[in-house]
């Protein structure tokens, strides 16, 4: 029943947004050149502190924008949100 | 009787209210709550104890109390609520409970619903503090809501105090009037904040019809206040707690301030001959107040001194006061005869025992959202440790001294006595032995203590025993309270029914039904329908006398003998726009979209990460830098979701849109060797040849000026045409198809019919014929599969270990070698079976039957299977167990019908 | 003045008591042959049976709150073994043959009760899942059976099997041997044991660091001072990530909220346990008679042992709309847990780059009725430095080599 602060919208409830996991795992450059083990941790493994976890969000129910969220696992806390950056396309 | 006159603020007694509790037959005025209607009538007893049957009565005034436990049976069944908290109405039928309470045999068709408010301050409790602070804030012009849990605002003045110069009562109306005065405040009575949460918001439960005699029943007996408070004033007092001595469960045994309750609330005196027991000075008003209405009442003070002021004011009123006494037990059966007092253990003849141990803050709302609590040594309670954002908790909540207060209290837990007989939670009938047990059995830790013993687990949540529990272990152990552990209240703060909870939410409510913009037309025609997510789409349409075998079969018939139509509209389908789409097409499906041409359709694949498919559907190149691209039924929402997340996130720097078309379009697939008559007879100005209008090709035209679009897309093998229109000419359209296709005898089918059509094709249904394990490969659509892109999503996993293991599973057909059995779908498969009978288990499986289905076409039963190396096996004979036979089946390629496809030109 | 007179005691309203001891609390030893880390029912399993099937008694389990207080007391405590996949079906069944010895292993009241469970189904693929689990159930000797609407009304009567919900039910599978137990009395069950070994029961010594020497674990860093071990088991169930960050071993966990919920206690209304994945709810009745209920995780991680309350109103939705009765039972108390959920809902179990450590963990919202059978092969896997046969599919190079043991994808259900 938290708010969330959409970079977007602004602070909207909690129901409205989807958690789209750890923001700092990039799809690899070259997965062909990874090693089963570098290629699973990819798919599979994603951090999970115990504090502050930079990650994704989608505001699903509001403007479909997805941003990036610094969270505190303790608490739930939002520290931060901010908007995705563009970058050149690949 | 024990109504006394000149007392009762709250009750009207200008009108009487008929009660039945325990079989018997009471009368009480509105404003009674159950428990002072029974101490009226000089009830004290009420129910039995969950584990030893001693009687139990009523030992509070309101929400803490432990015991005085009722099953509602008339109106409607309820169970579990507190005599002290059923407001009465004619009528109502209670009895006292014995541990369980009865659930209703019938559906409650109350109504419960919710309302969303947003203000700058929410004050919860209306007792002085929170009328201060609600009155502060509207004052100073913010929007405020107060809620209060009691049916009276007021909290726990009695009416004999003066605030602000004036007799509390008049405070009280004045307070009130003044805020309704104010167009931003809302005033709720009856309505519990039962939970408060991160960001300002609590939910608050509002009883809105059981205290009124005729509730219209379209108002909600009960509603979900959800609050989003800028600012929370928690004003929710103190729970006045007892202390423990043996036989401390007796009937006629009260807390102090619930005596003083139903005095002045009520107008009714608990007893007649009282004893008051006390830590504090806080039960000296109780004594006062009692003797003041006509009882005869003596003070025990278990602290060496005595409070001077009063003391007197007792002397005054003729109530001796003993310092440094206290009590050791009780005697009676049904009602308290005598306490025994002090160290030479005399026994004192009563009706009524009253009892203060102390306060406890109702810092439970402050803790829910993790408000950090201190023990506070000198008044043995949990108050406010901290700070939160937002909150501020005033009044006796925050652990605020009384200003009446002369003497500060003394800690006391327990007296002398005989621990098996001394009750810390009358909910759970758990005494100290109890307590003295856990400790002894290890345990130093308050959370284990309380689930050794049950203590707090009862219908009060602890209200009043968490608090002793904790002192008992504490001076067990001979630790400091404070050491125990911490202490945090979840929500909710009192119970709450699951159907106020689960609001409208029920039936039709529960989830969106979705229909596609022609579900009259089906239903008209007499389809059967299945829940496919949220869309509810015709299974089959059968006709009088037929089953859903027999309706399929025909509708099966018809299609590859001649034609039919299918509302395809349920499709996802997502337009991508943007220079960027073909590249951003290329990596999501696992074949190349970007060599696609304007005008064509292909077929595609989607994977996850891992390499096992999600989704597949078709293409349609609508430009060089527009695709339209359709999903599965189910899983629309979450291909778009990939879709938008891998561009914002990935790659974000893609020039690409999405945007969801799944209900602006209405599709119909028009399927047989008989479709190309029909839609040519719709759409005359189009060239329908083959030659013209080829196999994964589309094109626009317009049909009375609206534009359509046609696409030669075939799910079934048969020539077909998959017909597209915006949903608001979708009945127009399909009138006119169905119209144009009669001398066709066009025969209008279900999701079932494609199925079997699809699944004689071999072609799979994500989601039934795989599980999330299979990959591309495994479906034999590794001519999806592009070798020429270096990678899309899932490519990588392809080349893992287990994705060559030549004993996965892949999708084959079955065909059961007696030509009549139907195999059930989810059958397992086994190899080897020795004389027809199966080894002990485990039975080593091959795989499983993923679809199956009669075959008009073919004369007989078929299934699809996902088998170990199920393609190498071709023609090799296995057996499916169904029910207690074995049923031989021989494996066979996934196309049964047309393997050369010979039949989708026409 | 009336006079009520005294009923029997209502069934179950109470329960039977505790044993008059249960351990010690002693100081921690400054070195043991085995390390347990994490006090749960894991870890207290383990330790029982690091005893009992293996004479290995110099053992400390070293839990960082109260004893078995994680998500060992905050369970549902749903036992059943009717998983799809051969590799889950063989563990759990493993347990639940345990589970029905259990009591007198470890002479204890731990009400194991088999009332059975019904896994609703509510679509027409909910159907072939079922039918697909339950044959595959039936040919690795898993009791089960398919139910059409009807046969689940007769199982339990109070289920909503008209078609005037959203959701129909279709039917359902239902395992007869499958229960409940009293969690704590397991975990005290296992911790007596233990204790009566001669096991070290170390509360509020929480694990904060390891000292390791090439490819071993020499010690360990606790908030009551270094101790040195032989070798060290892993069983911290959602804290798993913390102590594997401190070691450098990836492995794909995330640690999510679980919630849970009773009512107040109530006369028996319902003989079972009933499940619903397609409307998200599963309750069964306890003991003293509370309705006990839960529903899925939330989404986002999270160490803070509370969750969303939006699920919980969401699972009332669910509850009433299957069992119309419940509409006037109240919501009594909540709580959260933490879970520790992996890629394909199954467990990781085995060993892990360091010679002398062993791993559990990831058994996300399912792990109490694993508790026997964990513990029995994870002692094994202790004692001899390999993984007990019935645990070796669920080793942490599965996902790299893709051998997955998916229990949701093939749609079966948690907990
Ligand atoms: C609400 C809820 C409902 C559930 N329902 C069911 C169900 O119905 N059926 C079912 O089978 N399963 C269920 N589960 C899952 C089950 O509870 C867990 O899978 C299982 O308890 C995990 O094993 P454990 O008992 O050892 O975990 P825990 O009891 O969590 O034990 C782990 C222990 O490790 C300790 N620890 C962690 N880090 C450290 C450290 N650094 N140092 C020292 N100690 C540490 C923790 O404090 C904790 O006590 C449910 C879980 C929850 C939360
Ligand atoms: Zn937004």
């Amino acid at each position: 029943m938290q708010l969330i602060t959409c970079p977007w919208c602004g602070p909207r409830e909690e129901t409205e947004f989807h958690y789209g996991g750890a923001a700092t795992v990039p799809y690899p450059a070259d997965p062909a050149a990874l090693g089963d083990d570098a290629w699973a941790r990819f798919v599979f493994v994603r951090p999970n502190p115990k504090g502050p976890a930079t990650e994704q969000w989608s505001h699903a129910a509001g403007c479909r924008r997805w941003f990036t969220a610094v969270r505190d696992t303790r608490t739930h806390r939002f520290l931060a949100t901010v908007d995705i950056q563009p970058e050149v396309p690949r | 009787m024990s109504r006394v006159d000149g007392y009762g603020w709250a009750i009207d007694r200008s009108r009487t209210v008929s009660v039945t509790v325990n079989g018997r037959a009471y009368t009480g005025h509105p404003g009674d709550t159950l428990a002072s209607v029974l101490f009226a009538h000089d009830v004290v007893a009420l129910g039995t104890s969950v584990k030893y049957r001693r009687p139990r009565g009523i030992a509070g005034s309101w929400t803490e109390d432990p015991t005085g436990l009722v099953q509602i049976e008339e109106p409607f069944p309820e169970p579990m609520l507190q005599a002290t908290a059923v407001e009465i109405t004619d009528g109502l039928v209670a009895r006292g409970v014995n541990g369980q309470g009865r659930l209703a045999q019938v559906p409650d068709h109350a109504r419960y619903d919710r309302l969303h408010t947003h203000c700058d301050v929410l004050v919860v409790g209306a007792g002085p503090a929170g009328l201060l602070a609600a009155r502060d804030a509207a004052r100073a012009g913010a929007d405020v809501v107060l809620v209060d849990d009691r049916p009276t605002p007021g909290g726990a003045l009695t009416g004999t105090e003066r605030i602000e110069g004036r007799p509390a009562r008049e405070f009280v109306a004045d307070t009130v009037a003044e805020l309704a005065t104010h167009p931003g405040v809302t005033h709720r009575q009856r309505t519990t904040a039962f939970g408060h949460y991160d960001d300002g918001f609590v939910l608050a439960l509002e009883r809105r019809t059981d205290h009124l005699r005729d509730a219209p029943t379209t108002r909600s007996r009960q509603r979900v206040h959800r609050i989003r408070a800028a600012r929370i004033v928690i004003a929710t007092g103190a729970i006045e707690r007892p202390f423990v001595f043996d036989d401390d469960d007796r009937p006629g045994i009260l807390l102090a301030s619930a005596a003083r309750d139903l005095l002045h609330r009520h107008g009714v005196l608990a007893g007649h001959d009282v004893v008051v027991a006390t830590t504090d000075d806080s039960a000296y008003a109780a004594a006062l107040d009692l003797a003041g209405a006509g009882a005869r009442v003596r003070v025990l003070d278990a602290r060496a001194a005595v409070p001077t002021t009063w003391a007197a004011r007792c002397a005054d009123a003729g109530v001796p006061v003993e310092a440094g006494t206290t009590v050791h037990g009780t005697r009676g059966t049904e009602r308290i005869t005598a306490v025994v007092v002090g160290d030479d253990r005399a026994e004192v003849p009563c009706d009524l025992l009253l009892v203060s141990g102390g306060r406890n803050p109702a810092v439970h709302l402050f803790s829910h959202v993790g408000g950090p609590l201190a023990y506070d040594e000198a008044r043995g309670a949990f108050v406010p440790g901290g700070e939160l954002d937002g909150v501020e908790v005033v009044g006796a909540a925050s652990g605020a001294v009384d200003p009446l207060e002369e003497m500060p209290p003394l800690v006391l837990w327990r007296t002398d006595g005989d621990p098996a007989r001394q009750f810390v939670d009358l909910a759970r009938d758990a005494t100290v032995a109890d307590v003295a047990r856990a400790v002894g059995a290890g345990m130093t830790h308050l959370e284990h203590v309380k689930r050794y013993t049950t203590i707090g687990t009862g219908h009060d949540q602890g209200k009043t025993s968490g608090m002793l529990a904790a002192g008992i272990t504490a001076e067990l152990l001979g630790r400091p309270v404070a050491g125990l552990g911490t202490t945090t209240f979840r929500p909710p703060y009192t119970p709450v029914a699951f159907a106020a909870l689960a609001g409208r939410a029920r039936g039709e409510l529960f989830d969106p039904v979705r229909t596609t913009a022609i579900h009259d037309r089906h239903v008209r025609l007499g389809a059967e329908f299945e829940d496919v997510g949220q869309w509810r789409r015709p299974r089959h349409y059968p006709r009088p006398g037929e089953d859903m075998t027999a309706a399929v079969l025909r509708e099966c018939a018809a299609v590859r003998g001649g034609v039919g139509i299918l509302d395809g509209s349920t499709l996802g389908k997502i337009d991508v726009q943007g220079p960027d789409a073909e590249v951003l097409l290329d990596q999501l499906y696992t074949n190349l979209m970007s060599t696609l041409k304007v005008g064509r359709v292909r077929y595609g694949v989607m994977c996850g990460h891992d390499g096992m498919v999600v989704d597949d559907g078709t293409v349609l190149r609508l430009a060089p830098d527009r695709y339209l691209i359709t999903t599965t039924t189910g899983n629309a929402a979450a291909v778009l979701d990939r879709m938008e997340e891998w561009i914002q996130t990935e790659w974000p720097g893609l020039r690409v849109r999405l945007t969801s078309v799944t209900d602006h379009w209405s599709v119909f697939a028009v399927v047989g060797p008989r479709s190309r008559a029909v839609v040519g007879r719709v759409f005359p100005d189009v060239d329908v040849s083959n030659e013209a209008f080829g196999f994964m090709t589309w094109l626009d035209t317009t049909l009375d000026g609206v534009p359509v679009r046609l696409a030669r897309i075939s799910f079934s093998g048969e020539l077909a045409y998959e017909v597209s229109v915006a949903s608001e000419y979708a009945p127009a359209l399909w009138d006119r198809l169905l119209a144009a296709g009669a001398p066709e005898g066009i025969t209008p089918y279900g999701t079932e019919t494609m199925h079997v059509l699809r699944a004689e094709k071999g072609y799979p249904i994500i989601g039934q014929d795989t599980d999330g394990t299979v990959s591309p490969h495994d479906l034999g659509l590794g001519w999806a599969v592009s070798k020429k892109k270096t990678d899309f999503v899932g490519k990588r996993s392809f080349a893992r270990p287990a994705n060559h293991d030549a004993a996965r599973k892949q999708l084959v057909s079955l065909l059961p070698t007696d030509a009549t059995t139907k195999l059930p779908e989810g059958s397992q498969i086994v190899s080897f079976c020795d004389a027809g009978a199966l080894p002990p288990p485990p039975v080593p499986m091959l795989g499983h039957v993923t679809s199956s289905y009669h075959s008009a076409e073919l004369g007989r039963p078929f299934a699809l299977a996902l088998v170990r190396a199920g393609r190498e096996r071709v023609g090799e004979v296995v057996h499916v167990p169904v029910g207690t036979t074995l049923v031989p089946a021989r494996i066979g390629g996934s196309v049964l019908v047309d393997p050369e496809g010979a039949r989708r030109d026409g | 003045m009336t006079t009520t007179t005294a009923p029997p005691t209502p069934p179950g309203a109470h329960l039977p008591e505790h044993p008059d001891f249960l351990w010690r609390n002693p100081e921690p030893k400054r070195a043991y042959d085995v390390v347990i880390v994490g006090g749960g029912g894991h870890g207290l399993a383990t330790a029982h049976y690091l005893a009992r099937n293996h004479g290995i008694t110099n053992v400390a389990v070293l839990e960082k709150g109260w004893l078995a207080g994680g998500n060992m007391a905050r369970n549902t405590t749903l036992i059943r073994s009717n998983y799809l996949w051969d590799e889950s079906a063989g563990i759990y069944e493993h347990a639940l043959k345990l589970w029905e010895g259990l009591e007198e292993d470890l002479g204890y009241p731990i009400l194991f009760s088999q009332r059975g469970v019904l896994n609703l189904a509510h679509t027409e693929q909910d159907v072939r899942d079922s039918v697909r689990r339950v044959e595959a159930n039936r040919l690795n000797g898993v009791d089960a059976e398919w139910l059409g609407p009807d046969e689940v009304a007769k199982v339990c009567p109070i289920v909503n099997v008209s078609d005037d919900i959203r959701y129909p039910v279709q039917g359902a599978t239902f395992q007869p041997r499958a229960g409940i137990a009293k969690h704590d009395y397991v975990a005290w069950g296992f911790a007596r044991r233990a204790d009566e070994a001669g096991i070290d029961l170390i509360q509020h010594c929480e694990v904060t660091g390891f000292t390791t020497d090439g490819d071993r674990v020499i010690g360990l860093r606790t908030t009551r001072g270094d101790i040195a071990c032989g070798t060290v088991a892993l069983c911290a169930a959602g804290h798993t990530s913390v102590l594997l960050d401190e070691l450098g071993i990836p492995a794909p966990l995330q640690s999510h909220p679980l919630q849970a919920l009773v009512s107040e206690l109530l006369e028996p209304v319902h003989p079972t346990i009933v499940m619903s994945n397609a409307v998200h709810v599963y309750v069964s009745q306890a003991h003293k008679g509370e309705l006990v209920m839960g529903a899925g995780i939330d989404a986002p991680t999270g160490y803070g042992q509370r969750g969303s309350f939006s699920i919980i109103e969401r699972q009332m939705a669910a509850a009433v709309e299957l069992f119309p009765v419940f509409a006037r039972a109240h919501l009594l108390r909540s709580w959260a847990g933490v879970v520790d959920v992996t890629p394909d809902a199954s467990p990781i179990i085995g060993c892990t780059p360091y010679d002398n450590v062993v791993l559990n963990c990831g058994w996300g919202t399912g792990g109490f009725k694993a508790t026997p059978g964990l513990g029995w092969c994870l002692a094994h896997t202790t004692a001899h430095g390999e993984p007990h046969p019935l645990v070796a599919p669920f080793g942490l190079d599965r996902f790299s080599t893709g051998a997955l043991v998916d229990e949701h994808g093939a749609a079966a259900v948690a907990h």
